[in-house]
């Protein structure tokens, strides 16, 4: 049984008394404290989202919270003047977050007491705790990485989103031009693994193989000549999403050995697979090699299966494939083959690429 | 809802097909056009067309004739579609 606390992914607060002293109905000012304001950054710098329940008119409290130059850092704002264990319910739906990992700030115990009995796995703290939450182990996440301090700018770009693919009444691909999708494909660095790892052993359809790369393999990989780390993140105009996407691959002289590929479901209308396979197509026509692609049916990931053979490799024999090892232990891996060619850029999104020249056939020349 | 048709005329499957293509685009489309060069060339779309074209006509779409080229155009599903089925007309023999 481990001594550490489930760590908390969301944070709602209450307003008045709480995040600012003072009641708004009632005093003529509210002021927040210096410690509070350090508070509500340093945990959103950690990843921990933040939200809000209060019982006060909407427009007046955000207004107020606008003044206070706030308003960015909270997600799905409850205030109006329902129950607030209702209003904990929702914003834990919405963001599809377990009980257990929401908290909650009050000062009135009455409040803290409704909330407890109807969620009873929510934790609650006392308004005069604000200043120290940061020193709890369950607000102090381990590993903090590039995707957590942007987790909530993500969620924001993703409700924003949606909300506009759902009232965008044209054709789907000008939707996805309107979007100005960037995607960034670059080597893996440590700041990356933690992520990596994670789209390795939680990604199922768009997952070529299913066999999960654990941190430390991974860091082995990156100091690994041989080998090459991808990561894929992307962009639009509404934000980032962050690390969507990986490429293992093992460099031969002659061949390019994808040993998985792996994108993330968040993206997986927007055809990132594809763009990623025509540009590893283009790169090895480049560098003159051909390419073998590793291929596990896992009973979830036939997505992936079309989407290498969409970008042309096949079954086909090639006396390259006999050079690339076999992964020990997995038997049912086997190798898609494509003779590359070069491939025209993507049409739905703007690309930013390292280039993978294949060292070996450049000195041998 | 289609009534269970063991030999569908090549002129069914492609209005069929259309309209399924059209919906999931959410615009018009020739029979003759190639649906995946305005850059909707994600396999998620192409997965949703062969799981359609299975359902609809209980063929299996295997290996190498998940191809690109095989639903280029909704005139190639048809193709595809009658040939699976073993009710493609055969081009000039030798």
């Amino acid at each position: 049984m481990s001594d550490k606390p489930v760590l908390v992914k969301c944070l709602v607060w209450d307003l008045d008394n709480t995040l600012w002293q003072g009641t708004l109905t009632e005093d003529v000012e509210v002021r927040i404290r210096e410690e509070v304001r350090t508070a509500i950054t340093t945990l959103d710098s950690r990843g921990i989202l933040q939200s809000i329940s209060s019982k006060n008119d909407y427009d007046e409290a955000w207004r107020r919270l606008e003044e206070f130059d706030l308003t960015q850092y909270f997600l799905l704002p409850k205030i109006g003047w329902g129950r607030k264990s209702d209003a904990i319910r929702e914003i834990a739906d919405q963001l599809q977050f377990a009980y257990e990992t929401i908290a909650f700030l009050d000062d009135s115990s009455a409040e803290r007491a409704e909330v407890a009995y109807h969620l009873p796995q929510v934790r609650c703290y006392q308004a005069e705790d604000a200043g120290s939450l940061v020193t709890l182990p369950e607000f102090s996440p381990a590993v903090v990485t590039t995707d957590s301090r942007r987790r909530r700018e993500m969620y924001q770009a993703t409700f924003l989103r949606d909300a506009e693919r759902t009232s965008f009444s044209g054709p789907d691909a000008d939707f996805l031009r309107s979007l100005e999708l960037v995607m960034n494909v670059e080597r893996a660095d440590q700041d990356s693994l933690s992520r990596l790892a994670e789209l390795t052993a939680r990604t199922s359809q768009m997952n070529a193989t299913g066999v999960r790369y654990s941190e430390n393999t991974l860091r082995e990989l990156l100091d690994d000549p041989d080998h090459e780390v991808l990561v894929a993140t992307m962009t639009d105009r509404f934000g980032p999403y962050g690390a969507i996407g990986m490429l293992l691959l093992q460099m031969y002289e002659h061949v390019w050995h994808l040993k998985l590929l792996v994108t993330s479901c968040r993206v997986i209308s927007v055809g990132v697979g594809t763009v990623i396979l025509n540009w590893l197509s283009d790169q090895a026509a480049l560098s003159n090699v051909h390419l073998a692609a590793d291929f596990r049916p896992t009973g979830r990931n036939r997505l992936m299966d079309v989407a290498y053979r969409f970008a042309g490799y096949s079954d086909e024999e090639c006396s390259c494939l006999a050079k690339i090892g076999k992964a020990s232990g997995q038997a049912e891996i086997s190798s898609l083959h494509l003779i590359p060619e070069r491939r025209i850029p993507p049409t739905t999104m703007r690309l930013v690429t390292p280039q993978l020249l294949n060292m070996r056939t450049l000195y041998a020349i | 809802m289609m009534a269970e048709d063991k030999t569908p005329t090549a002129a069914a499957i492609t209005e069929n097909v259309l309209h399924f293509v059209e919906a999931k685009t959410k615009s018009s489309v020739w029979p003759d056009a190639d649906i995946f060069e305005s850059g909707l060339a994600s396999s998620l779309f192409a997965l949703e067309l062969i799981s359609y074209l299975e359902k609809s006509y209980l063929v299996s779409i295997d290996g190498d004739d998940i191809r690109l080229d095989n639903f280029r155009t909704v005139e190639r599903m048809t193709g595809l579609v009658l040939r699976l089925k073993g009710l493609a007309v055969p081009h000039d023999v030798g």
